[in-house]
């Protein structure tokens, strides 16, 4: 069966407001077993709520009442165990299961943040050693768990690449980014203080040592590249283009989005890279939670250690202790440590996997997206005919000229039961189509879905309008943006 | 191998498709120099039984906040999370989606996230909420760079009294704009903000003023006269709350003044976790919806007309924006504010107004408990679930000589702030009981005497 | 695509149309037909000043921002408020109801190098 897809029994929810219903109780707190105090004696009438509150319409409903509202919306959800999310740079692979239960253990979860290093080995341990992988994975000297997703990571690596410049009373102030990067990272670049200087990817979809060398200078702090890049090629150049870049006084930050491909094949460190933000929602299997929470640890090279943010975690005999007296440290990104009941998913996925695991996920990855590419590659155009990694990037000049987009084709898609790839991304190919089947696929779904990426170039031929008005078999149909967008409505309001 | 489900038989017709004779041959392709010669020193796998013992064992290693009494707050706060949470925040539909965005297999997450804005509108008296950032203290990172860009000015106040980690983000965050960042101090007797102090470091043209309530000491802040200095420069108030459940019982930010609300939602369905991942919250007015950072859900139709959700404004962000975006934020905290919505509509508006004075009256009788025993709070000001005391003695061995009784008994301040060197800073919830309160008591008063 | 006779044109894709010393600039047909639905537009206040090449606005669809590059420099007489409320009729009509702002021109000469319609739609072709 090739098609996933059936008229279920989707039901509809209204918006829990509206399911409200005033003087109905949910889960009600514990009785208090202390006297019970009337705030009005003890904090002034001008800083308590008032009879005029706000809060009209705060949702009061069951307990049946939540649960169904919530079960019923999660049903119009699709995510990687509804089935194929090969949406390319994302790395939506299967979420293990033992994981979810390793970061609900009790001793992982109710630990608090500022409780006693002597009472909380065990979550020092595991932060410790999971640095101790990440660092060996990328080659790296050392590894910080403290940023919440890549973005910040990139921000904390960016924001390291500052302070080692500045310590060296000698600031650098341009980043060069190739223009098939994500959009974090000129973002991240700005916001860290950055110039952003663009730069061209050859036609062979890689970038050159010529093409860094006329934008270098000795105000450039870094070139920060994805390895492998986003239309899924490694970037072979990166040994000389590292080389030449040291050479000028610079550095180089990779953005890690990509390590599914070259985890246990290639170490970052070994190929010039100074700095690496990992992300554990897409290489270590963490779950991406239908937006976040996500982890973004930044590894380093030497020279860039002092600067990591702190506290640090050192382990002496037995024991572990942070370390606060970091004088060089850029300082915090957040509060605490970082997302510790993500660290909890990956570090369970690191030692599941071991290192032969490892590096048979990568080259599986290689292998799906190769497959997919070469099945697919008479059907739709392929714009960087090459072997590629972990991901591999069409485009709809094909299918353009029955008036069938890209966009179309993703629809379409959702009603045969797959989520689409990436769309529209990375902007150097027009109407990309860039898949990423990951490696923990069955060949079947990966043959299931090139046989119906086929029949809808084949529809998109013989009747593109069935594609227009795709999908139907959904909750909702395509879905008006531009309206959104003009006649913003961005919450619910009594009366609405 | 785990997670891998090729057979042999798949990867040889896969290889035969693809014309390769084996999954190493794609690496020739790579440079021969930079191949990993030998294998990655790690542990080697273990099976999902193996796993499960180990993980148990490094679980076993931490005591819990239910292993003792805990009295530790400080921007993270134990409470009691409604079974509905776990259950319903762990349907996988859920938590294996990405970030909506195909709206037509998203509606689940984009309603559900629909409805966390509203509630955090409604709990601040804003306009205006986004869907997520990552924690209290990049929120008001982000605020800060918002107000900002609204503004046009530099210089940025803070309050001495605003979480001290969330200062330090703050500062990192602003490197790359300059900075400009002074603080203002508190008024040691009341352990509230000076607006005095403010007043001063805001100079003729602050961009805003950072104020948390209640504070780190736990502190109930005069938001109105606060409020007023600042809108006086024509700047912002950015108001924190680290401690959302005092929403139940506070009038809300957006009534004392707040042009943002930003803060932690962690209280709301979020395990304390060891820190993370927590949930950043931030809400305004709907003049300046275009400078907030992070995503949007908007109320929209289909195209027949039935009412569905998206994503909206999006041209504010990185991927659209590039670097001239409102945030590089892209990854947010989506199913923590999943969680945090499931716990809020489990509460209900009665619920939470009723677990708001729970939280106060447990701190009310902590502190008076305490007094009797002749540890008094240090500062005069009024509290919600959470105050500062001052010892006579050194606060190091008292909360050693209280972990022996099994009391986690606050965090001591010397670290954050040298000159309240004996002061620590404790919180009751309702995870702490009359009983552990009682021999809380008991027992500080046997260390102190 | 429309590219009336009587108007001057950028590469950034602005039309102008000048009347006495007053010029009045908008973004070309083409400009909307490639941006998609407009769904807002950003716009200078009236009396502040523009100068020529630079942007004195944006204007955005669902999924893309463009900046305004001013044709010409001089002070903001009037700003057509109306399509901050409307953006649409951006996409309706970009010469006519869509006009963005009126131009107090410092000096004519600067017009000299925009292109005719001629010229315009050669640019695009060759653009494209």
């Amino acid at each position: 069966m090739r098609h996933i897809v059936t008229k279920g029994l989707v039901l509809d929810e209204p918006l829990i407001f509206e399911v409200s219903s005033a003087g109905r109780k949910g889960v009600e707190p514990a009785v208090c077993d202390v006297p019970v105090v009337d705030a009005a004696k003890v904090i002034p009438a001008a800083m308590l709520r008032g009879a005029n509150d706000p809060m009209a319409g705060f949702p009061e409903v069951s307990e049946i009442d939540a649960v169904r509202h919530y079960t019923r919306l999660s049903q119009w959800n699709f995510g990687v165990d509804t089935g194929f999310y090969p949406l390319g740079s994302c790395t939506m692979k299967y979420n293990p299961k033992i994981n979810e239960d390793a970061a609900r253990l009790e001793g992982l979860s109710a630990i608090h943040p500022y409780q006693p290093e002597e009472l909380s080995q065990g979550a020092l341990r595991l932060i410790y050693e999971l640095e101790d992988y990440l660092a060996e994975i990328s080659g790296m000297s050392a590894i910080t768990l403290q940023p919440s997703a890549g973005a910040q990571g990139e921000l904390t690596g960016l924001l390291m690449i500052a302070a080692y410049f500045k310590a060296k009373g000698r600031p650098r102030h341009k980043i060069i980014i190739p223009d098939t990067a994500h959009g974090t990272n000129p973002a991240s670049s700005a916001l860290a203080g950055f110039k952003v200087v663009p730069i061209k990817s050859e036609s062979n979809g890689v970038l050159t040592l010529d093409a860094v060398k006329a934008v270098m200078d000795d105000d450039t702090a870094a070139l920060m590249l994805t390895n492998p890049n986003t239309i899924g090629i490694f970037e072979r150049n990166i040994h000389d283009i590292a080389a030449y870049v040291h050479k000028k006084g610079g550095l180089i930050y990779c953005d890690g989005a990509n390590l599914n491909a070259i985890m246990g094949i290639m170490k970052l460190g070994e190929m010039g890279v100074d700095v690496v933000q990992f992300n554990l929602h897409k290489t270590f299997s963490t779950p991406h939670g239908g937006g976040g929470p996500g982890s973004g640890p930044v590894g380093v090279g030497k020279a860039l250690v002092p600067f990591l943010p702190g506290p640090r975690i050192k382990k002496s005999g037995n024991k572990y202790k942070f370390v606060r007296d970091n004088p060089k440290s850029i300082g915090r990104v957040k509060a605490f440590y970082g997302n510790f009941g993500v660290m909890v998913k990956a570090y369970a996925y690191i030692r599941r996997m071991g290192p032969d695991g490892i590096r048979k996920a990568a080259l599986t990855a290689i292998l799906n997206a190769n497959y997919i590419k070469e099945s697919l590659k008479g059907t739709f155009h392929l714009p960087y005919d090459q072997p590629c990694m972990h991901e591999c990037v069409f485009s709809d000049k094909a299918q353009s000229a029955y008036g069938v987009t890209t966009i179309d084709m993703a629809k379409r898609l959702i009603d045969y039961g797959y989520h689409p790839p990436t769309v529209y991304f990375p902007l150097v190919v027009h109407g990309a189509i860039m898949i990423e089947p990951t490696e923990t696929e069955t060949k079947a779904t990966l043959d299931g879905f090139i046989e119906t990426m086929k029949e809808i170039a084949e529809e998109a031929r013989a009747n593109p309008d069935l594609l227009k008005s795709a999908p139907v078999n959904t909750k909702v149909q395509r879905v008006d943006e531009v309206r959104a967008a003009r006649e913003p409505i961005l919450r619910w309001r009594p009366g609405a | 191998m785990p997670y891998i489900p090729h057979s042999d038989k798949d990867i040889a017709d896969i290889l035969k498709t693809v014309g390769a004779a084996s999954t190493e041959e794609f690496l020739k392709y790579l440079p021969e120099e930079l191949r990993l010669k030998g294998k990655l020193n790690l542990p080697d796998g273990l099976s999902e039984q193996e796993l499960s013992a180990e993980l148990r064992s490094i679980a076993a290693r931490n005591s819990t906040v239910n292993g003792y009494a805990s009295f530790l707050g400080a921007g993270a706060y134990n409470h009691y999370i409604p079974a509905t949470v776990g259950h319903l925040a762990s349907r996988s539909e859920f938590y294996t989606a990405y970030t909506p965005y195909q709206p037509e297999i998203s509606q689940g997450t984009l309603q559900a996230v629909f409805e966390y804005q509203t509630l955090v509108c409604q709990m601040t008296a804003m306009d205006v909420a986004n869907a997520s950032l990552y924690d209290g203290a990049s929120a008001t990172a982000e605020a800060v760079l918002m107000a900002r860009r609204i503004t046009g000015r530099d210089t940025v106040v803070m309050s001495a009294a605003l979480h001290p980690e969330y200062r330090e983000t703050v500062r990192t965050y602003l490197v790359g704009a300059g900075n400009h960042v002074t603080e203002a101090l508190y008024c040691t007797e009341a352990g509230t903000t000076l607006p005095e102090a403010v007043e001063a470091a805001c100079g003729d043209a602050p961009a805003c003023l950072v104020v948390q309530h209640p504070n780190f000491f736990g502190s109930i802040e005069d938001l109105a006269t606060l409020a007023e200095v600042i809108h006086r420069k024509k700047g912002l108030l950015i108001v924190v709350t680290a401690e959302p459940v005092s929403f139940g019982l506070l009038k809300p930010p957006g009534e004392l003044g707040a042009d943002i609300a930003v803060g932690e939602n962690q209280s709301f369905g979020n395990p304390l976790a060891f820190g993370g991942p927590y949930l950043g919250f931030m809400a305004t007015k709907t003049e300046y919806v275009r400078q907030m950072p992070g995503r949007l859900i908007g109320q929209t139709v289909d195209k027949n007309g039935s009412r569905a959700y998206c994503l909206t404004f999006a041209t504010r962000e990185q991927h659209i924006r590039r670097e001239r975006a409102t945030s590089n934020i892209c990854t947010n905290h989506g199913l923590c504010a999943l969680a945090a919505a499931i716990h809020l509509v489990s509460l209900g508006r009665v619920g939470l107004c009723a677990l708001a004075n729970l939280n106060l009256s447990k701190a009310e009788y902590l502190k008076a408990r305490l007094s009797s025993v002749g540890i008094a709070p240090a500062f005069t000001s009024p509290t919600f679930n959470e105050f500062t005391f001052k010892l006579d003695t050194d606060p190091d061995a008292f909360m050693k000589a209280l972990l022996k009784k099994r009391i986690m008994a606050g965090v001591g301040l010397k670290r954050f702030y040298p000159e309240l060197a004996r002061h620590i800073v404790v919180s009751a919830t309702e995870m702490n009981s009359k009983a552990d309160i009682d021999r809380f008591a008991e027992e500080a008063g046997k260390v102190t005497r | 695509m429309d590219f009336p006779k009587d108007l001057k044109y950028t590469k950034e894709h602005e039309w102008v149309k000048l009347d006495g010393n007053v010029a009045t600039v908008g973004i070309t047909d083409y400009a909307q037909d490639s941006l998609g639905d407009v769904v807002y537009v950003e716009l200078p206040q009236e009396g502040g000043t523009v100068t020529k090449n630079e942007p004195f606005g944006v204007v955005e669809s669902v999924k893309a921002v463009s900046d305004l590059y001013s044709p010409i420099s001089g002070s903001v007489t009037e700003v057509n408020d109306a399509i901050v409320d409307t953006p649409e009729a951006i996409n309706e009509d970009p010469y006519g109801d869509a006009w963005m702002i009126k131009v107090d021109v410092a000096s004519l000469d600067e017009l000299d190098d925009l292109m005719s319609a001629d010229e315009y739609q050669k640019f695009i072709e060759e653009e494209k």
